[in-house]
């Protein structure tokens, strides 16, 4: 089974290729210049890895959490992809692909700086081949992270970085090994993906969506009413 | 040669493809205008999320419905800029990944363009030169077009669009988003004469115009009804404002031909869809033995057929790029070169 997995949801640009359990990646520290890279990148990872869009099977993209621009230019490369190549999509959490990359960890937190003074956060314990989700991807404050049990937990992600002292204030004595400067990758994302395309379980291109967890953006006029009122 | 052409600068998703010798095959359209409507204007990061939901959906449906395959396809055409960035990156990001998996050209369009030529879909399009009002609820400019991509700026507006002045009059008014269709509805009811509103630089002898003083002049008589402000005083005003805008507007064009000795007018943007304005354009170049050609109305807000087109007329010119991409969502369209 051959894959493509990309990431866009940070400021780094990740991409890989599983072919056959074989694992061929570009990254970069891309900023703000995705959109600007990312074909390009993947023009070279084909050409070096010697294969072309119709010999994969499937396409997996980091779904989210992450930044919503990042999110969309990822799913919007990932839906375009697969459409004109008629391929299945997975869409994997960038939590959980953190938790997949944590160096072999099989407690994690995982915990993403999501701005304006919240954290996306998950985490996960490795049950066989795979992953348990024991508290479910959601947004916080720092300082009112769901609780976890026992110790020997591993934090990964920019959220570990960001607010680190929260954090560790939240899990004394629980989390010692940090990882602050993991980041979703691609390889991880195409791990993931993997048992979800052989079961058959990849969607339609139209059907690929970011999951930005933070899903009240804006006010309607009658919630800006009732705040003015209640003001 | 078949191009796809895919609109997602601001509200509405647009899909369309264009056979240059057969013409548009299919247009689709999902306007988000009740999604917006609750938060009384557009939210930029909704407006992205609807987006990226409803392109591909709406790129089968155009296939379906002209009986092509994506095999067909020799180009696609998105709007580049100007525009929203997040909503232009959707369509921009699909666009191009597209066009990377089907090995094909893709040409960026300016939305302003497509606006502009949109006339030219319809059945006896004018010829190069033309005069052209871009009138819509970012932009109020006249321009001289005297072929694809040669735009010289005759005037524009100072500070608010024409349509941006119906959206800020309806809500003073208490109506729905957007104003246009709401401020056109309530003015069929008013009567002449019951209120006046100046005519913001009629007579100053340029081709510019200035809507904010307008805006002012309304909140100005709302504020003078106070409590007496019902039903029909409201259809008052509603007339009074369509009156005063749509009677600058004409005037300005009939000034533009006269001073570019032109006798085509186009008239695009989603202002261009008001009846009354038509009724007037259609009266003043009569008189004047000059001719005026819209787009049909659903061609004169946002849509995929106009981005389609203009591709298709800078496509012979496109070339298979790396499938970098940008968007330009501040973009001066005099910027614009001939292909």
């Amino acid at each position: 089974m051959n894959i493509l997995a990309l990431d866009t949801s940070t400021e780094y640009l990740s991409l890989a290729l599983l072919l056959d359990g074989r694992l061929i990646q570009r990254e970069m520290l891309a900023g703000q210049s995705h959109s600007q890279r990312i074909l390009p990148l993947l023009r070279e990872l084909l050409d070096e890895a010697g294969v072309e869009l119709s010999d994969l099977d499937g396409i997996a993209f980091g779904a989210g959490p992450g930044s919503f621009t990042g999110l969309r230019i990822g799913c919007g490369v990932a839906q375009g992809l697969a459409l004109g190549a008629d391929l299945p999509v997975v869409g994997v959490s960038t939590l959980l692909a953190l938790a997949e990359d944590a160096q072999g960890a099989d407690k994690v937190i995982a915990c993403l700086d999501a701005r304006m003074g919240e954290v996306y956060h998950a985490a996960y314990i490795k049950q066989g081949a795979g992953w348990k989700e024991v508290v479910a991807p959601g947004l916080y404050k720092p300082e009112d992270v769901p609780a976890v049990e026992g110790s020997g937990w591993t934090g990964a992600g920019s959220g570990w970085q960001s607010y680190a002292e929260a954090l560790q204030q939240c899990y004394v004595g629980q989390a010692g090994n940090l990882l602050p400067e993991a980041y979703p990758r691609a390889a991880a994302i195409a791990a993931l993906a993997l048992p979800g395309f052989l079961a058959g379980e990849g969607r339609i291109a139209d059907e690929a969506a970011p999951v930005y967890i933070r899903n009240k953006v804006a006010l309607k006029t009658s919630e800006r009413l009732a705040k003015a009122n209640a003001a | 040669m078949l191009i796809l052409g895919i609109e997602s600068s601001c509200d509405e998703t647009g899909l369309a493809l264009y056979d240059t010798k057969q013409g548009l095959l299919s247009h689709a359209l999902h306007s988000q205008i009740e999604m917006h409507a609750e938060y009384g204007g557009v939210v930029p990061e909704l407006a992205s999320r609807d987006h990226i939901r409803r392109a591909l959906p709406l790129t089968r449906h155009v296939l379906n419905q002209a009986g092509k395959t994506l095999q067909d396809i020799d180009g696609i055409a998105y709007t580049q800029g100007p525009g929203l960035s997040g909503a232009l990156l959707v369509g921009t990001s699909i666009a191009e990944a597209l066009a990377f998996s089907l090995n094909l050209p893709t040409i960026g369009v300016h939305h302003l363009e497509g606006h502009l030529l949109a006339p030219l879909l319809e059945a006896n399009p004018p010829a190069f030169p033309f005069v052209a009002l871009l009138v819509s609820g970012g932009h109020t400019q006249l321009m001289r077009v005297s072929a694809i991509g040669d735009y010289e700026l005759l005037g524009d507006t100072l500070d608010d669009a024409a349509g941006e002045a119906f959206d800020k009059t309806a809500k003073l008014l208490g109506l729905s988003y957007p104003g246009g269709p709401a401020i056109s509805r309530l003015a069929s009811q008013g009567t002449a004469g019951a209120c006046q509103l100046p005519r913001p630089m009629l007579n100053n002898g340029d081709l510019n115009f200035s809507f904010s003083g307008l805006k002012t002049a309304v909140l100005t008589l709302v504020n003078q009804y106070g409590n007496q402000l019902d039903e029909q005083a409201k259809a008052d005003i509603a007339y009074e404002f369509q009156e005063a805008v749509t009677e600058v507007l004409t005037k300005k064009c009939m000034a533009a031909l006269r001073n570019t000795g032109l006798d085509q007018l186009i008239v695009s943007g989603g202002v261009g869809a008001n009846a009354r304005l038509r009724e007037r354009l259609d009266a003043a170049t009569k008189r004047r033995h000059c001719h005026v050609h819209y787009p049909r109305l659903e061609f004169c807000t946002d849509n995929g057929a106009m981005i389609a087109f203009a591709g298709a007329m800078r496509m012979q010119h496109a070339h298979i790029s790396d499938h970098g991409f940008t968007v330009r969502p501040r973009w001066d369209l005099a910027e614009l070169q001939t292909p």
